[in-house]
């Protein structure tokens, strides 16, 4: 799509919202408490078939690789996450739904990659996993699969709330050339459309995801410095407290859905 | 080697359809696209797939530089006899992936 194009329907759309914000139908109402809808619910529905069957779903690749990895001893501390975790299906079941979680030791929030990477070099002594890597969203995805179908249930740590502030704050400011923030999309204008694609109300409930788009996996920070490119904004790098903090705020507005990981988006 | 999920009956009735799936994790470069320095990144696609049902050819398809990563292949076969299904992925650069899974036949 050219640039035009995604700036002429963004037009249109923010034009058409002001008028009809309170007409506004059941998927393309605004986030609120009771209408909150998984991006699940805004896509097709061969791509809704494709998240919903295991044997289509290529996510599972992922979580296959990523089990074979949880059991793989690694590192100087020649273990496996499963020589101090046991069976993921037991140990891991609602840990993803939590995430991100306050670290004691580092005095701020870790989301689940960086907590995997965190063992990855204190427990098995081994070189921290490449942001984006196979190996790493192979076993986030494990690991947050033996969450799907739990509610999101954000760390309920006191000490997060000024880091969960900032990221709503970061929500509603205004980014990039374009000069938009998320909340004028994911909030304003959910439901209603950017050139073709459907807008979500940004529920990160199925992360790590397959995206027919990305042809692959990719984390909720890939998804979210994917959006900052699109209004023409520098992204935050990978791992940025700015990204954690965004996502812990994110979580915080998809309290009590279900997770779906992995799930598959268009 | 590639990773893959097959899904397939464990036991059929003898003249039975049976639906089998396949999905296999592969990039499926067209060889259209570039990288960031602008070169072309060099064609690696799938470009057979074969069934073969106790040695026999059930199912073959060919695939082309359109088709998505990690490509999904279903068919159907009739249950004949117990055995085994191979199946086998082949394409660019070498590369050929065998798998094979039992099914008993009542």
């Amino acid at each position: 799509m050219s640039a035009c194009a995604r700036v002429g329907a963004l037009a249109c759309a923010l034009l058409a919202g002001a008028a009809s914000a309170t007409a506004a139908g059941a998927p393309s109402a605004a986030a609120g408490p009771d209408e909150r809808r998984s991006g699940f619910d805004f896509m097709s529905r061969q791509t809704q078939a494709m998240q919903r069957d295991d044997t289509l779903n290529p996510g599972l690749l992922w979580v296959a690789a990523g089990e074979e990895l949880w059991n793989l001893k690694a590192g100087r501390g020649d273990r496996s996450c499963a020589s101090c975790h046991g069976d993921a299906k037991t140990s891991m079941r609602g840990v993803a739904a939590r995430y991100p979680a306050y670290d004691t030791a580092l005095r701020r929030p870790v989301d689940l990659a960086q907590r995997i990477n965190r063992c990855r070099q204190e427990r098995q002594q081994a070189e921290p996993l490449a942001a984006e890597s196979a190996d790493l969203l192979g076993l986030e995805s494990h690991v947050a699969h033996q969450s799907r179908g739990l509610p999101i249930a954000p760390d309920p740590d006191a000490r997060l709330a000024p880091f969960r502030e900032r990221g709503r704050q970061l929500f509603g400011q205004r980014l990039g050339l374009l000069n938009l923030s998320c909340a004028q999309c994911h909030d304003d204008l959910a439901g209603r459309r950017l050139g073709s694609s459907p807008i979500p109300q940004a529920h990160p409930t199925g992360y790590p995801i397959y995206r027919l788009e990305w042809q692959g996996l990719g984390s909720l920070q890939r998804r979210m410095r994917n959006c900052m490119t699109g209004v023409r904004a520098e992204p935050f790098g990978y791992g940025a407290p700015e990204l954690v903090e965004l996502e812990l705020f994110l979580v915080e507005r998809a309290r009590g859905m279900p997770l779906e990981t992995p799930a598959v988006r268009p | 080697m590639a990773r893959t999920l097959i899904t397939s009956p464990k036991t059929a009735r003898r003249g039975e359809v049976v639906e089998i799936r396949t999905l296999i994790a592969h990039p499926m470069e067209s060889g259209f696209r570039v990288d960031a320095e602008g070169k072309v990144r060099p064609r690696d696609i799938i470009r057979r797939f074969s069934c073969r049902y106790n040695g026999e050819l059930v199912f073959r398809a060919e695939l082309f530089p359109a088709v998505a990563a990690n490509p999904y292949i279903a068919f159907s076969t009739v249950a004949q006899e117990s055995g085994s299904l191979s199946f086998t992925w082949e394409g660019d650069n070498g590369f050929a992936q065998t798998e094979t899974v039992a099914i008993g036949v009542t």
